[in-house]
């Protein structure tokens, strides 16, 4: 299936952070399954992150503050490369930056390793100056998306950030400026505290909340911008077996990528796309794009 | 799981770096080998594997384990786990070698717990750097213990890979492994050597973040595998033709070479 300019082995895709700081891991979830995969999000410096506890399984879901740890793009390129010989399934290289040179400075020095896609990052929840305190603000959405739309010659994505008052105005800024898709969403804005010693359990305090409990906000965000946008949606957050990945298909995504449920079912790629196609074969239809947004004429 | 508040009920010297913390939190399910992240409040959490049923034992190295080595009794720790794969454990008619560098000792003392309660025969080399850092000699008490030390303060002077290169190794079912990284791949190319690399278990030591499979942080190449989660214990030839002994990566990804 071709979506937003990359051909797909399946609707399922490996969601940014999550297993994808090497090469081979990334090929690893590829052999799970994955119809394209994300890599960690790259940014123009090596960063250590934030100090552990830096992610924690909560009753509803995970939350998580890892800080944007990476190897920089200097130090990816060859993670790159061995994920692209060991696989043939798409590469969409995430990437991060604090301003639209850091972006493009960064899709610039990862070009030679030849990513099929680039997926901007504007909606990490917990690193100071970058991620969501770009992401938040619809004219830096559209410099950064137009700026590295401009210097690359594969598709570019914008991933979102649920934690603004209107998801589709920072949606149409990334559409105006190029963007081939928006992805969405990031992790909600959140916090644990330790009853017990009264700490905030994440090293950083707060960070973002993944998994099931974040579900039914990414499936109204995919909703939204499904109705507001003419590009593809890749929808994303919670997804944790079939019937979620339908769902969020239903509301208006194209695709799915899927994260935290990798840590309770690392076949969980091939799990969600045999279902869909389970799923899509019960109710008589050929193909994903048959039920994409179908909810939308459910009025 | 959200991290178990857990009090400090005992706190044992082991040598002048190395404590052993006991805990009012109990993980009976937990196998030899297993780890549990813990947490120092306010400065780090890191990997520990489980030293027993409600311990942890522990080298200072460094701001975490600094941190823990001022806390005292009644004071707590928030402990995650077990997690990961430990060590297969041996039947009642197998002979098994352990084999254990300086605070390895510690994932491998609950396995020579269980074989000495069961009767069976465990010899052990058991290395440390000098006399007064031998760890657990007498958990390790189910049958011969050849003990070697660096500056030849007691026991065998040297490595415990001197002392392996002496030791006829074939009748041994199964052999496990734990120390540092180095020491560790030089026991395995000795046994390799005698194609007794697949009987051996080897508990690897990686960058941890999460610790339960997500973050990717510890992945090996080539095959992307998790320490946290496939391993730590790792079969010798599970190992073959991977980065154990070549390279490992800091917090922020970057490959550092042994
Ligand atoms: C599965 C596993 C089991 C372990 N079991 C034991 C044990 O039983 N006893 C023991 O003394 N040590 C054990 N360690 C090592 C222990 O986790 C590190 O020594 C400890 O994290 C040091 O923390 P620090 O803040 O004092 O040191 P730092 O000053 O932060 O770092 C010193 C070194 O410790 C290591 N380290 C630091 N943070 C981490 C982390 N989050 N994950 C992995 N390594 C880290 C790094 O190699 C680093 O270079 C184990 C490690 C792993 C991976
Ligand atoms: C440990 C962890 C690390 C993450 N790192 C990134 C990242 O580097 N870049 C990014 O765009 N999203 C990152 N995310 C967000 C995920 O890609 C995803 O948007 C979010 O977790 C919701 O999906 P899920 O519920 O399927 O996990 C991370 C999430 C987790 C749990
Ligand atoms: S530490 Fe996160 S996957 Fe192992």
């Amino acid at each position: 299936m071709k979506i937003a300019g990359i051909e797909l082995k399946n609707p399922t895709i490996l969601a940014s952070g999550i297993m994808g700081t090497t090469g081979a891991a990334l090929a690893r979830m590829s052999r799970n399954g994955a119809g394209a995969v994300v890599t960690k999000s790259i940014g123009p410096v090596p960063n250590k992150g934030h100090n552990n506890p830096s992610m924690v399984e909560l009753e509803c879901g995970y939350i998580n503050a890892m800080g944007l740890p990476n190897p920089s793009y200097s130090g990816f390129c060859e993670e790159i490369g061995i994920a692209k010989s060991k696989t043939d399934a798409p590469l969409i290289a995430s990437i991060f930056g604090g301003d639209a040179a850091e972006f493009t400075e960064v899709a610039n020095g990862l070009l030679s390793s030849k990513p099929d896609c680039f997926e901007l990052n504007v909606s990490c929840p917990h690193a100071e100056g970058y991620g969501a305190s770009v992401g938040t603000d619809p004219d830096l959405v559209h410099e950064i998306t137009a700026s590295v739309v401009d210097a690359v010659d594969v598709p570019v994505w914008v991933k979102l950030t649920p934690n603004v008052t209107d998801i589709t105005s920072i949606g149409r800024a990334a559409e105006s400026a190029g963007a081939s898709a928006v992805v969405a969403i990031n992790t909600v804005r959140g916090m644990a505290i330790d009853i017990h010693s009264g700490y905030p359990i994440l090293g950083n305090r707060f960070g973002g909340l993944s998994g099931p409990a974040v579900k039914p906000v990414a499936v109204k965000c995919v909703y939204d911008l499904y109705e507001a946008l003419d590009i593809p949606v890749i929808g994303v957050g919670g997804i944790t077996c079939p019937q979620d990945a339908i769902e969020m298909i239903l509301a208006g995504a194209s695709a799915v990528e899927i994260g935290s449920a990798v840590h309770d079912d690392t076949q969980i790629f091939e799990t969600i796309s045999k279902g869909i196609d389970t799923y899509l074969q019960k109710y008589g239809y050929s193909k994903t794009e048959d039920i994409t947004g179908l909810s939308h004429e459910m009025i | 799981m959200r991290p178990i508040h857990s009090k400090i009920t005992e706190i044992t010297e082991e040598s002048p770096n190395v404590r052993t913390f006991f805990f009012d939190t109990q993980f009976n399910e937990a196998t030899p080998g297993q780890f549990v992240m813990v947490w120092v409040h306010g400065t780090d959490e890191v990997p520990m594997t489980l030293s027993g049923k409600n311990s942890i034992t522990v080298q200072k190295v460094g701001d975490a384990t600094s941190r823990m080595f001022e806390l005292g009794i009644g004071d707590h720790m928030g402990l995650r786990g077990p997690f990961g794969r430990g060590f297969t454990i041996p039947r009642n008619d197998e002979n098994v070698l352990f084999i254990a560098g300086g605070v390895g000792a510690a994932p491998i003392a609950p396995l020579a717990d269980i074989v000495k309660a069961r009767g069976i025969e465990g010899r052990t080399i058991l290395g440390s750097r000098c006399c007064d850092e031998i760890l657990f000699r007498e958990r390790f008490a189910c049958g011969r213990v050849d003990i070697t030390t660096d500056d030849g303060s007691e026991g065998r002077g040297g490595f415990v890979t001197d002392q392996l290169a002496e030791t006829d190794t074939s009748d041994y079912d199964r052999i496990y492994v734990c120390g540092p990284e180095i020491m560790m791949y030089k026991v395995f190319e000795i046994l390799k050597a005698r194609d007794g690399h697949v009987k051996t278990e080897f508990s690897l030591h990686r960058y941890f973040k999460c610790g339960i499979g997500v973050c990717g942080a510890c992945s090996m190449d080539p095959e992307g595998l998790c320490v946290c989660r496939d391993g730590p214990v790792f079969n010798g030839g599970e190992l073959e033709g991977s980065e154990f002994g070549h390279y490992e990566r800091d917090s922020s990804g970057c490959k550092c070479r042994f």
